[in-house]
């Protein structure tokens, strides 16, 4: 039921009376209130703006927020009022709907969130007024566009696997994918400007003999301009078929605009190849040949603003027919009302209406050739008049057209821009994306680190520590270390990059030793730490040092069953690999106390299905047994 | 210049015919709505002249107003508002018949007092005022008896109500039967009219009308 009417439901009711006597029926039994409220106001706190209104106005509307028992979810007992944490500029719309029955979109407002207040509110957006609803839908249209341009951007990025023939069409519809579609892409661009220069220079006399008079170039030279034309129409021939068969659905291409000109382009070619040099036909020949200057649409494959200027002109159409219209009947009023008034007049250029058009057009786009003038006076006036209307029936639609291609260039800039910045903006989010995933293994670090700290009872440090990480940062970590050990062996996270590079390196290194002294079958050492795996930290200078650390930790494992040694991947500037080999085969000295450089822990790796015993010993550390952890700090 | 729909076009070509005023969008010929904003008496006044409490006057006035700030309801809203309760059928003709039963002053208009005042009869009057309004609402040309042609009337406004799609399906013979009916009830002395006198006794040993009488009681 609409809005406002629910305010007359109590009327119909009541006037429902006057179908009592007429019934023969008894009537239904008629709802009772559970409870007769008396109208009261009720104060609605929007982030610390309070609005009021009689709880029976937002009951008019039972099946958004505020007219359910939903609002009861928000209510505070306290301050006795409905707190919400949301925008109070937007509810004051929300508010104003239920009061007028009436919906209104403020134009200042953002679309996405006022959109977003509107789910929120559990109100549809489709009973915006019709006051505000275009401009609602406009931009809801704009930004939907936006957010589709952001969407085929990303489907240009390179899928894996595509085939040869995807590959090939990708590389035509844009040129700076790969070289060689840059190369292809000069190429044609080109041998069309050479085509379209060779038509021109064809016609072009030349210098001739003295005693001929002069031929065109075409002519003089006709192998030469014979051999440009074939080699043109054979790369033209060879890229449209190319282009045909890359084609994902070649019915649809043959039906482009593109498509059609490129064949108009080379069929007077093979026409007149195939035609003879017989006088009847060579007239339809000489026409075709006209077809010939097709090819320079082909450049509107290179040029935006040349495509650019063809979608205005299509999407101006009713414009240009309207501007066709009126022209054609203003011409042919002036040229009759010409044609009467110069009947009069010995040796009249006027001699039939069809005649006096091409006086009316020339006049009436104030060209003005002069070839025909009017001489009686009648005709001049007129003819003043007709040139005066020329000027207004031209000016009007003009103003349109170039509005229209203001909009759509402007529209292809500001998406080019979005493009170009959008690479900087993914750039950016990325960087602060592996950022928490570093501020998680980072604190990784610290948690044992803070375990080593107890031992060694530094606290300053443990406190400076401490405060790096917010409450709800250290509750995600917690929940990523818990993932880690739910997963069978204890994957863990590592960065992606080094991830990657380890995914390449891993066939390269394969440490067939074994190291002796931490083999994890040994199970505990003895060391005051009973830890598998032995780490210590340094103390950290100071909490920022941390960020300065080689960030990660990589590791990687072989899940081989033989007993290999993980690769250890470390940031380059430590220490290298043949000295970490080197500082694991040395009796670590386990010193607690001690604030040493880190030890490599190697394990070996055993099949999967362990059980991690001694689990319990190891308070954080998440060494479990195919596990290389290096921390080169 | 977006293409113009066939309406589109032919509404404009009223401006050829002088007849339409394109800048004010008004035409020309119709006398002017002069905007009125009626203004009931006082509270007071009307919490004696019904019998519904100020406060109850004041929730009602509020809902009034809200719909129709100008403070008077025409024709068209009460029109409206049916429709959109009886989306099913045609409401207009039975919507008619309650805009003249409401509008007591007979001006077109249906103000705060005439709405509650009629209200007050229908909710909270003796069960004789509610079969008196009752009475009044069939009685079209208010002379004070029904006769077989205004019931007809109501009962076919009744019927387009319901509109075609019922269960089962709408015979066309079903408001005269209805009529025929009704007066065959209600018509004691066979005359062919009832008259209020007629239709109080019947309705008052009627069980089921009593009864249903009472039974929007509650709504405000």
């Amino acid at each position: 039921m609409a809005a406002g009417v629910a305010a007359w439901l109590p009327f119909a009711r009541a006037a429902a009376i006057g179908w009592m006597p007429v019934a023969n029926l008894p009537m239904p039994v008629a709802p009772t209130e559970k409870s007769k409220r008396q109208d009261e106001l009720i104060i609605l706190n929007v982030s610390g703006r309070r609005f009021q209104t009689w709880r029976n106005t937002l009951d008019r509307y039972p099946d958004t927020l505020l007219g359910s028992s939903e609002k009861e979810f928000f209510y505070n007992e306290e301050t006795k009022e409905y707190f919400f944490d949301r925008d109070p500029d937007v509810f004051r719309s929300v508010l104003n709907f239920y009061r007028t029955g009436k919906l209104h979109y403020p134009r200042y407002e953002c679309i996405s969130s006022y959109d977003e207040e509107l789910a929120f509110f559990g109100i549809v957006p489709e009973i915006i007024g019709d006051c505000c609803y275009e401009e609602y839908k406009d931009r809801k249209r704009e930004n939907a566009e936006r957010l589709m341009d952001d969407q085929e951007d990303n489907k240009d990025a390179k899928l894996p696997n595509m085939t040869f023939r995807e590959t090939m069409w990708r590389a035509f519809e844009n040129p700076h994918t790969s070289t060689m579609a840059l190369v292809f892409y000069y190429v044609t661009g080109f041998f069309i400007a050479v085509s379209v220069i060779t038509n021109v220079v064809e016609t072009v006399p030349c210098g001739s003999a003295p005693n001929q008079k002069e031929v065109p170039c075409g002519e003089r030279y006709t192998v030469a301009f014979f051999c440009m034309d074939t080699a043109c129409v054979m790369i033209f021939t060879v890229e449209y078929l190319m282009r045909l068969f890359a084609a994902p659905s070649r019915y649809r291409f043959m039906r482009s605009v593109m498509s059609i000109i490129d064949v108009v382009a080379i069929l007077p070619y093979y026409i007149g190849l195939v035609m003879t040099d017989n006088e009847d036909v060579s007239g339809a020949f000489v026409t075709l040949r006209v077809f010939r200057v097709f090819r320079i649409f082909k450049f509107s494959r290179h040029s935006q603003g040349l495509r650019i200027l063809g979608y205005t002109l299509k999407s101006c159409a009713s414009e240009l027919g309207f501007l066709l219209f009126s022209l054609t009947m203003a011409i042919i009023i002036f040229a009759t009302v010409m044609f009467y008034a110069e009947k009069g007049s010995s040796s009249s250029k006027f001699t039939s209406i069809p005649a006096s058009f091409w006086y009316t057009i020339v006049t009436m786009t104030t060209l003005g050739y002069g070839d025909m003038v009017p001489k009686t006076i009648a005709g001049k006036i007129f003819g003043s008049i007709c040139s005066l209307s020329g000027v207004l029936v031209i000016a009007l639609p003009v103003p349109v057209i170039v509005s229209n291609f203001s909009r759509i260039y402007h529209q292809n800039q500001r998406a080019d821009k979005r493009r170009a910045q959008k690479k900087a903006r993914l750039a950016r989010i990325r960087i602060s994306k592996t950022g928490s995933s570093n501020a998680f293994l980072h604190s990784k670090r610290n948690g044992l680190f803070n375990e080593a700290l107890e031992l060694t009872s530094s606290t300053e440090e443990e406190q400076r520590l401490s405060k790096s990480t917010s409450l709800l940062e250290s509750q995600h970590h917690h929940l990523l270390h818990c993932l880690e050990k739910t997963t069978v062996s204890n994957h863990e996270f590592v960065d992606e990059q080094y991830y990657q590079q380890s995914y390449l390196d891993a066939g390269l290194q394969n440490y067939p030793s074994r190291s002796p002294s931490l083999s994890s079958q040994d199970g505990m050492t003895g060391t005051c730490c009973t830890r598998r795996s032995k780490k210590h930290h340094t103390p950290l200078p100071n909490a920022s040092a941390a960020t300065h650390m080689q960030p990660l930790t990589h590791t990687h494992t072989h899940q081989q069953g033989l007993q290999e040694l993980s690769t250890i991947h470390i940031q380059p500037l430590s220490t290298s690999r043949s000295s970490l080999n080197m500082r694991v085969d040395e009796p670590a000295p386990l010193n607690c106390q001690s604030s040493q450089i880190t030890t490599a822990i190697i394990s070996i790796p055993t099949p999967p299905v362990t059980t991690p015993e001694g689990d319990a010993h190891l308070p954080a550390g998440p060494a479990h047994q195919n596990v290389v952890k290096v921390s080169a700090l | 210049m977006k293409s113009r729909s066939q309406d589109q076009s032919l509404t404009d070509s009223r401006e050829l015919d002088r007849s339409y005023d394109p800048l004010t969008g008004s035409v020309a010929d119709d006398s002017e709505l002069s905007t009125v904003c009626y203004r009931p008496e006082g509270i007071d006044r009307l919490v004696q002249q019904t019998n519904f409490s100020k406060k109850e006057l004041q929730v009602l006035y509020r809902g009034f107003k809200n719909e129709c700030p100008s403070g008077a309801v025409n024709e068209e809203t009460f029109k409206n508002i049916y429709s959109q309760f009886f989306p099913q059928g045609d409401s207009s003709m039975y919507a008619h018949f309650l805009f003249e039963a409401f509008d007591t002053q007979n001006n077109g208009a249906v103000n705060f007092e005439d709405f509650v005042i009629s209200l007050s009869i229908i909710l909270r009057g003796s069960v004789t005022d509610k079969l008196n309004w009752a009475f009044n609402l069939y009685d079209l040309n208010k002379d004070g008896c029904i006769t077989r042609e205004e019931m007809t009337d109501i009962m076919h406004s009744i019927y387009d109500m319901m509109g075609k799609y019922t269960y089962p399906s709408m015979k066309d013979s079903a408001p005269k039967d209805h009529v025929d009916s009704f007066f065959q009830k209600m018509d004691r002395n066979n005359d062919g009219v009832v008259t209020i006198e007629e239709f109080l006794e019947t309705c008052q040993k009627d069980d089921n009308i009593m009864q249903s009488m009472h039974m929007f009681d509650n709504v405000i």
